[in-house]
């Protein structure tokens, strides 16, 4: 009966009529057809998640992307050739010199055990491959599983043509994508496949109220916690979802059994990462989580005494004497906690969650990257196209058919739009509860539509799926008085279902290969003639300073390319993408907007041997360090107040040319940007020293270093290298 | 006049309680028991480290987790053994002890491990 609908629902989805029909002829029981056709699907949908994210292996080659991945890489890489209790008592004197850092306490190993673990089974196995490949492909591999759990989940939430959609929808989700393409080897890679898991294993258990589920919950939330700090919007997420549970009064043992067994056992497994430590009872993120769980026990006590009383009055005084005692002992220990300081507060990233305003106001190192950012429209539209549309219809059918489970993907698909309004990044988060909802709409829409059109199509022979189907599509037909039209309007419907669907498919390859399969390291311009012109500077630069530099130099750089300088250039760094240090960022950023004097004595201070700047002047790339150099004035100015934004802006506005601030034409940064640029001619019709980046010809042509030389400079002029001199040994 | 009618409620209720309780099947008395044991102990590492002080705190929160899950997954054993919770019809006992021991064990291996 399910079978037959589920088989029909399955072949609009592959939109391949020829599908059934050869399946009819294999005179295959019609169980038999659906399971072939739902673990083929599946199959397909699996390989296709795999294969649409090999784009930038394709297009550039097997290589890291970006700025964190570089990190991981080098993480995994000590991890394989030095071994696991070695990478957890790494100390690693190569960045933020001179004080270094504690890498095993101080980050999530999730992905990188995990790489570590995928490349020794394939060694085991004796595929001689290189640990680069397999960080390549770490976040593809997990991508694809993230599909087999997206259809259980959907199976969970709906039935399994729902899962099936799921999958389908996840699996070229350009949310998803645009974190999860063949090298970029990111936390975000495995993390959404254990937080898809983890939330999964949390509403089986919750419909099964079985112990073995929720253990398997929190071994996911484990795998999560070790994963990413995203972990936080789960211990947050479901805690709500069971207070909505008990307010709504879907209170249930298999709640209770779910949610307890989950919280401890995850809350001390999560404890044994040391990076999380002892927040699970210390911080104010995590509060709501216990606070639940103590409201539970409560709750369970309370309707246990009710059950074994069987007499209203007297529960009635009952409650009057615990719920008061309680709640009081509660707002105590609350209190105690929070003034004596044993309950920390809430940190900058999360308050920037709550109130969106907040990081711009008060932490420029949180407001200056632009993955924290607030999303605007149009990314939302490219995130998710369609699935934007059919979200809402997606909760409409989840309110129509409330259960506990869909009362979940409810709440997650509410919340994590919240987020993902708040903050670009967090659209990741939100992709799995989208294309989950979009999927039920889908489904749900599609299969009614087909009923309607079984049911009246006289040429269509009599499945086994008819019972219920006629006497559906009979009542609905009776409260629409044109049932012909109503078969030609399902049709219509399904076709034009259809063709968004497949709209949706071209979107999103369109979307992977132009947007998310740039590797951010490798540069592609389109040439004069249309040809590709590829900069690869980047790799030039660290590949020069590996080579050319003593193996004890310092590199000062902006944070940004500090992960990169220690993985390729394996030179030591001042400050890095781990911006844990406010203050040494700080120290950087003055450097950077000093005037060359006093930028030597702080560089002298923190014995810097070589500076790296990144410059786009001459083949207008606009994410240089000239467009970066406000924020370095206003994270340098926010600890030292001797840096005023004002003095590098002109009327509020930051220009390069003759009219800017004359603080701005001679900073150090300035000065390393534009040296030499004033005698070169980027543009025919130009005069020398236009810079294309910013389309205006400097203001300084003329500088002079005293204290640092030009060591290296790429052959696009993207980086340049200086040296420091020692200083002079006369006066 | 209300303190002592509360405590007259009190009474009564404590009384009717405990003649409810009584009619409580043997094996769920024993998981009571066990449960009460484990808060018991919950509640001595509480006070200890009040007077004490929480310096290994790693030692003290895996004592007192060990003790708090181990009276969780009581609880969740007992919910799932009662006869009268008509959700758990499908669930036989032997399975639920079953998970309940899987529990267990991973409860205590990762507080071995937190032990310190």
């Amino acid at each position: 009966m399910g079978a037959a609908k589920m088989e029909k629902s399955a072949a609009d989805l592959l939109s391949s009529p020829g599908v059934s029909s050869l399946l009819k002829s294999m005179k295959l029981k019609t169980k038999q057809q659906e399971l072939l056709i739902r673990v083929s699907v599946l199959g397909l949908v699996y390989v296709l998640a795999f294969i649409t994210r090999l784009f930038s292996v394709l297009r550039y080659e097997s290589m890291i992307h970006e700025f964190d991945p570089y990190f991981n890489y080098r993480v995994t890489q000590y991890l394989t050739q030095n071994g696991f209790y070695e990478f957890w008592n790494w100390f690693d004197y190569e960045s933020w010199y001179p004080l270094g850092r504690i890498v095993g306490g101080t980050l999530y190993p999730g992905l990188m055990v995990t790489a570590a673990f995928i490349y020794w089974t394939l060694r085991f196995l004796r595929f001689a491959v290189h640990i680069r490949e397999v960080c390549v492909l770490t976040a593809p591999f997990f991508a694809a599983n993230t599909t087999v759990v997206a259809y259980f989940f959907g199976k969970e939430l709906w039935d399994s043509g729902a899962g099936l959609v799921a999958a389908a929808l996840i699996a070229i989700c350009p949310g998803y994508i645009s974190r999860s393409v063949a090298g970029s080897y990111d936390n975000e890679g495995v993390a959404i496949f254990a937080l898809l898991l983890t939330f999964y294993l949390f509403v089986k258990a919750v419909n099964t109220g079985s112990l073995a589920w929720a253990l398997g919950s929190a071994l996911g939330y484990f795998y999560m916690v070790s994963a990413w700090g995203g972990y936080v919007f789960i211990i947050n997420l479901i805690p709500l979802y069971v207070l909505v549970l008990l307010v709504i009064g879907r209170f249930s043992m298999r709640l209770y059994v779910a949610y307890n067994c989950m919280y401890v056992l995850g809350m001390l497994l999560a404890m044994q990462i040391r990076f999380v430590g002892f927040q699970h009872v210390q911080s104010g993120e995590h509060m709501a989580a216990m606070g639940v769980f103590f409201l539970m026990q409560v709750f369970y006590f309370l309707d246990w005494v009710k059950y074994m009383l069987n007499d209203p009055k007297k529960f009635h005084s009952f409650l009057r004497i615990t719920v008061t005692s309680a709640v009081g002992l509660g707002a105590i220990a609350l209190g105690v906690g929070t003034a004596s300081g044993y309950i920390s507060p809430w940190t900058g990233r999360f308050y920037s969650l709550l109130d969106p305003t907040y990081a711009k106001d008060h932490i420029p190192i949180i407001a200056s990257v632009s993955e924290h950012q607030p999303t605007a429209w149009s990314s939302f539209m490219f995130d998710f196209h369609i699935l934007l549309i059919l979200f809402p219809a997606g909760l409409y059918f989840c309110f129509k058919r409330l259960s506990d489970a869909t009362i979940f993907i409810v709440m997650y698909g509410l919340t994590s739009m919240y987020f993902a309004g708040v903050m670009v990044r967090l659209i990741l988060v939100a992709t799995p509860a989208v294309c989950l909802t979009s999927a039920i709409a889908v489904s749900a829409t599609i299969k009614n539509l087909t009923q309607l059109v079984r049911a009246q199509g006289k040429s269509t022979p009599a499945g086994s799926g008819k019972g219920t189907t006629s006497t559906k599509a009979s009542s609905k037909g009776s409260l629409d008085q044109s049932p012909p039209f109503q078969r030609n309007g399902a049709i219509a419907l399904l076709v034009g279902a259809l063709y968004l669907l497949s709209r949706y498919v071209i979107h999103c390859t369109w979307v992977t290969s132009e947007a998310y399969s740039s590797p951010s390291i490798v540069l592609a311009a389109r040439g004069a003639n249309g040809n590709r012109v590829i900069f690869d500077d980047y790799r030039e630069a660290y590949f020069w300073l590996r080579q050319n530099t003593p193996p004890d130099a310092k590199v000062m750089s902006w944070w940004d390319y500090g992960y990169q300088i220690t993985a390729m250039g394996n030179r030591t760094v001042i400050v890095d993408n781990n911006t844990w240090n406010n203050t040494h960022i700080a120290t950087v950023g003055r450097a950077m907007s000093s005037y060359e004097d006093e930028a030597y004595e702080i560089m002298r201070s923190l014995d810097v041997d070589y500076v790296l700047v990144v410059f786009g002047g001459v083949t207008g790339y606009s994410s240089d360090d000239i467009n970066k150099f406000l924020w370095m004035v206003r994270i340098g100015g926010g600890v030292f107040p001797v840096i005023k934004e004002p003095d590098y802006l002109v009327n509020g506005e930051y220009r390069v040319d003759k009219g800017a601030a004359p603080k701005m034409l001679n900073c150090l940064m300035y000065k390393l940007s534009y040296y030499r640029f004033g005698e070169l001619t980027t543009e025919y019709g130009k005069p020398p020293g236009y810079d294309r980046a910013r389309g205006v010809e400097i203001g300084n042509k003329d500088i002079k270093l005293e204290h640092l030389e030009e060591a290296f400079t790429t052959s696009n002029w993207i980086v340049r290298i200086y040296k420091v001199k020692p200083p002079n040994n006369r006066w | 006049m209300g303190r002592s009618s509360t405590t007259k409620d009190a009474q009564a209720l404590f009384q009717s309680l405990r003649s409810a309780y009584v009619a409580t099947p043997n094996n769920l008395k024993i998981i009571d028991l066990y449960i009460l044991f484990a808060l018991f102990t919950a509640v001595i590492q509480v006070g200890y480290m009040a007077v004490v002080g929480s310096f290994p705190f790693n030692s003290f929160l895996s004592g007192v987790l060990s003790c708090v899950g181990t009276a969780v997954l009581a609880v969740s054993l007992r919910i799932q053994v009662n006869k009268d919770n008509k959700e758990f019809k499908d669930l036989p006992p032997e399975r639920a002890f079953a998970d309940f021991v899987l529990c267990n064990l991973v409860l205590h291996l990762v507080i071995m491990n937190f032990l310190g």
